[in-house]
C-alpha cells in the first residue's frame, strides 16, 4: 500500500464517477472533439433519438477531408462535400462550436485544441482518432476511440475503462543538435516494438523530455499510439504553462490563478511505482528513417536495410521480406541510397510552427530535387509561417504551399502518393496504403524530409544543417 | 448487440503480422454509410491487384474460405487508427472472432462492441492454429477455450470484455443507469474546478 501515485493515477481519480466491481470504471470526459470521420457516430445518437449530453464539451473540426487547395472555393468532389456538409449539420443540430472549412482557427483537431487553450492540464480528452494521445503532452489523459463509443460519450459526456498499465519511458541527457522528438519516438518504438507499449498509459519523463518545447511534447506523445500506448503523457511544467498564456479557451485571471495551483499538482510522486520503466540515453539518438511498412520498422540513417536472411526468427523474416517487397528495397543496401520520388511535410505529428521552422532552415537557399507538399497543421499556423516568411523559402525550393488538414497523412481528401511512388513523410504512419493504394512511405523528421527533398534521397540532415541552427 | 457463448465455424489464417487497419479497410471506404454493408471492403488492397482483380492465393479469397467466420492472424492485429469500420468490414464479412498474440488497444475494444471477439493466444498456439486453416473450430467464451479437431487451446480475453460480449451489453444503456452519480460529479466538479470548463463558453 503506497500514498505515491503517479501522474496518470491523479488524473485517473479525478474522472472516477463509478468504479464497477469488475474493474471497469466510468470516467468523465472533459473534452471531446469530433471531425467529419465522427458520422458512424451521429448516425448512432441518431438512431437511438438522443441528443449531446454537454454541447459546451463538444468542439468539432473540419480536418480529415478538407482538399487543401482551393480553399475559399465550392467542394468539387461531392462525397468529400458530403462529409464536410454533414458535419456542419450536425454542429447546428446539436449546437456545439465548429472550426469549420473557412473558419480562420481550422486545422487538424490535434494542432487546433491546444492551440485554442481547450487542451488543458488534469483534463480527460477522447476524439474518434487514435493520435488523440497528442493532448498528453499538456498532462491530459488523452485517447482515441471508436464510433461506438464515440457515441456513447456524445450521449453521456463519459467513457468506460479498465485501467491501463502504468509505464515510464525516462530519455536521460541532451538531445544532439539536428535530433528531434519524432527521432525520440521512433527510437523507443524501434527498440519495444509496435506492441511495446500495448495498452499502458506511458509518462515521458526525463532531462531531454523537459528540454522539450510543446511541439516536440506533442510529436512525442502523438506517436505513442504507433508504439501500442492507450496515451503518452509529460507532467506540465513552466513551458506548459507559458504556452497556455492567453490562448483563447484557457481560462484566465483568477480562473488561471487557481488552474495554476491544481495544475501544480499534476506529477508523479517521488516513490510513485511504475509497471514498467525504460530508460534510454537522449545523447545517443541519430536521426531516424523508417525502411518498412509498420513504425517499428525504423533504423538510424547511417544504417542498412535489414536482410531476412539474418532475422532472429521465421515470421520476423517473414515480415521483413513482405515489407522489403512492398517497399522495393534490397537487404543491405545503405538507407541513405534510398530514392525518393516527393516530400511531404504535415499532420498532426509534425505540422506545428516549429516543425515548419526546422524544414525551412534545411531549405533556405536551397532547391528541392523532388516535388513536394507543405501543408501547415492548421490555419493559423500557416498564418504565422507566412509572417515569418517560411513560405516564400518553401515555394522557392520549389515545394507547394498548402492549406491545413489531414492532407496526405491519410489521403482521404485526394492528396494521395502515386502506386508505387515513394515518399519522404514527416507524418506517422508508414503502413501500407496509407498514403494511397501503393504509395511507399518513409517517415522521419521534418528536417530530415526536408534534407531528402535537396538531396533527393533519405540523407543525414545535419551536415545540411550546419551553421544555421 | 446481442450477446452469444459459443461459436462454432470455419476459419481462415492470415499469416502475417501488423495487420493494422488501414489494411483491414483502406481510409477512401469509409465515408460509405454502414447501411451498404462493410463486407467487400475487408482488406480490399491486400485481395485486390492494382487492377481490382483479386489476388489468387491471397487467403481469404480462396473457395476454401468461402463462409469463414474466425479469423487466425499473428501480432499485433488491427494496429493503428480507431476506425471502428475495421471491425464493421470483419462483422459484415461474417467474422465473429478474431484469434491473434496480441491485438491494436483501440481495435480490441471497438470489436468487442461490436460483438466481434478478440481472442489472444501465446506466439506457439497462434502458429498450430494457422497451420491448420482453413478448417473448423469451436469457440467458448465461457470456458475461454478454442477447440480444433483434437486440440484445446486457452485464450486470453479481460473479463470485464468477456462479460460484456456474452450478455451482449450496450454501454449507453449501462451508463444511463448511472445518471444521477454523473450530474453529482459534474456539479462537483465545477464547483471545485471551475477552470476546467471552457473560458467563455456557456455559464
Ligand atoms: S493528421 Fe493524420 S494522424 Fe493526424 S488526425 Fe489527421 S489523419 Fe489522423
Amino acid at each position: 500500500m503506497s500514498t505515491s501515485l503517479t501522474l496518470f493515477d491523479k488524473i485517473w481519480r479525478a474522472h472516477e464517477i463509478h468504479a464497477r466491481e469488475d474493474g471497469a470504471s466510468l470516467l468523465f470526459v472533459d473534452r471531446h472533439f469530433v471531425h467529419e470521420g465522427s458520422h458512424h457516430a451521429f448516425r448512432k445518437l441518431a438512431e437511438r433519438g438522443q441528443s449531446l449530453a454537454q454541447p459546451e464539451l463538444t468542439f468539432g473540426v473540419a480536418d480529415h477531408y478538407v482538399p487543401t487547395r482551393g480553399r475559399g472555393k465550392a467542394i468539387a468532389d461531392p462525397a468529400i462535400a458530403r462529409m464536410v456538409s454533414t458535419l456542419e449539420e450536425n454542429a447546428a443540430r446539436h449546437g456545439f462550436r465548429l472550426f469549420g472549412l473557412d473558419d480562420p482557427r481550422q486545422g487538424i483537431v490535434h494542432v487546433v485544441g491546444p492551440e485554442q487553450g481547450l487542451t488543458l492540464p488534469g483534463l480527460l480528452i477522447n476524439c474518434g482518432d487514435s493520435h488523440t494521445s497528442t493532448h498528453g503532452a499538456f498532462g491530459v489523459f488523452g485517447f482515441g476511440i471508436g464510433a461506438t463509443e464515440v457515441a456513447h460519450v456524445l450521449a453521456t459526456q463519459t467513457i468506460w475503462q479498465k485501467k491501463p498499465a502504468r509505464m515510464r519511458i525516462r530519455f536521460e541527457g541532451t538531445l544532439a543538435p539536428g535530433v528531434a522528438a519524432k527521432d525520440m519516438a521512433l527510437n523507443w518504438i524501434a527498440r519495444l516494438g509496435t506492441d511495446g507499449g500495448r495498452g499502458a498509459a506511458i509518462e515521458y519523463a526525463g532531462s531531454a523530455v523537459r528540454a522539450l518545447s510543446m511541439e516536440g511534447r506533442m510529436t512525442l506523445c502523438n506517436l505513442s499510439i504507433e508504439g501500442g500506448a492507450r496515451c503518452g503523457m509529460v507532467a506540465p511544467d513552466t513551458t506548459t504553462f507559458a504556452y497556455l498564456e492567453n490562448r483563447p479557451y484557457a481560462p484566465q485571471g483568477a480562473a488561471r490563478e487557481q488552474a495554476l495551483a491544481a495544475w501544480a499538482e499534476l506529477v508523479s510522486d517521488g516513490q510513485a511505482e511504475f509497471d514498467r520503466e525504460v530508460v534510454i540515453d537522449a545523447g545517443e539518438i541519430a536521426p531516424i528513417v523508417t525502411w518498412g511498412t509498420s513504425p517499428e520498422d525504423a533504423l538510424p540513417i547511417s544504417e542498412s536495410v535489414p536482410d531476412p536472411a539474418r532475422a532472429a526468427s521465421e515470421s520476423e523474416a517473414t515480415r521483413i521480406r513482405a515489407s522489403l517487397e512492398y517497399m522495393d528495397l534490397r537487404p543491405g543496401m545503405k538507407l541513405s541510397e534510398i530514392a525518393v520520388d516527393q516530400v511531404f511535410i504535415g499532420s498532426c505529428t509534425n505540422a506545428r510552427i516549429e516543425d515548419l521552422r526546422a524544414a525551412a532552415a534545411v531549405l533556405a537557399g536551397r532547391k528541392a530535387k523532388v516535388p513536394g507538399l507543405v501543408s501547415p497543421g492548421s490555419s493559423l499556423v500557416k498564418r504565422q509561417a507566412e509572417e515569418e516568411g517560411l513560405d516564400r523559402i518553401f515555394v522557392e525550393a520549389g515545394l507547394e504551399w498548402v492549406a491545413a488538414g489531414c492532407s496526405m497523412c491519410v489521403g482521404m481528401n485526394g492528396d494521395i502518393v502515386a502506386p508505387g511512388k515513394r515518399c519522404a513523410s514527416t507524418t506517422n504512419r508508414n503502413f501500407r496504403g496509407r498514403q494511397g493504394p501503393g504509395a511507399r512511405t518513409h517517415l522521419m523528421s521534418p528536417a530530415m524530409v526536408a534534407a531528402a527533398a535537396v538531396t533527393g534521397h533519405l540523407t543525414d540532415a545535419r551536415p545540411l544543417l550546419e551553421g544555421r541552427l | 448487440m446481442t450477446g452469444w457463448t459459443r461459436h462454432q465455424g470455419l476459419a481462415v489464417g492470415l499469416p502475417f503480422e501488423n495487420v493494422d487497419t488501414d489494411q483491414l479497410i483502406p481510409a477512401r471506404f469509409m465515408s460509405a454509410p454502414r447501411s451498404e454493408g462493410y463486407g467487400r471492403f475487408l482488406l480490399h488492397d491486400l485481395r485486390h491487384d492494382a487492377n481490382g482483380a483479386p489476388i489468387r492465393d491471397f487467403p481469404l479469397n480462396d473457395p476454401g474460405a468461402e463462409g469463414a467466420s474466425v479469423l487466425v492472424a499473428r501480432r499485433n492485429f488491427g494496429g493503428g487508427s480507431s476506425r471502428e469500420a475495421a471491425v464493421y468490414a470483419l462483422a459484415d464479412a461474417g467474422f465473429r472472432a478474431v484469434i491473434a498474440p496480441s491485438f491494436g488497444d483501440i481495435f480490441a475494444g471497438n470489436a468487442v462492441n461490436n460483438g466481434l471477439l478478440p481472442a489472444r493466444v501465446s506466439e506457439a498456439d497462434a502458429d498450430a492454429l494457422l497451420a491448420a486453416t482453413p478448417g473448423d473450430l469451436a469457440v467458448d467464451l465461457e470456458a475461454c477455450t478454442i477447440t480444433a479437431g483434437e486440440r484445446v487451446i486457452g485464450f486470453e480475453i479481460d473479463p470485464v470484455w468477456r462479460t460484456k460480449l456474452i450478455n451482449g451489453w450496450d454501454d449507453i444503456d449501462l451508463t444511463r443507469a448511472h445518471a444521477q452519480e454523473i450530474t453529482d460529479f459534474i456539479a462537483a466538479r465545477r464547483a471545485a474546478r471551475p477552470w476546467v470548463w471552457p473560458h467563455g463558453v456557456g455559464s
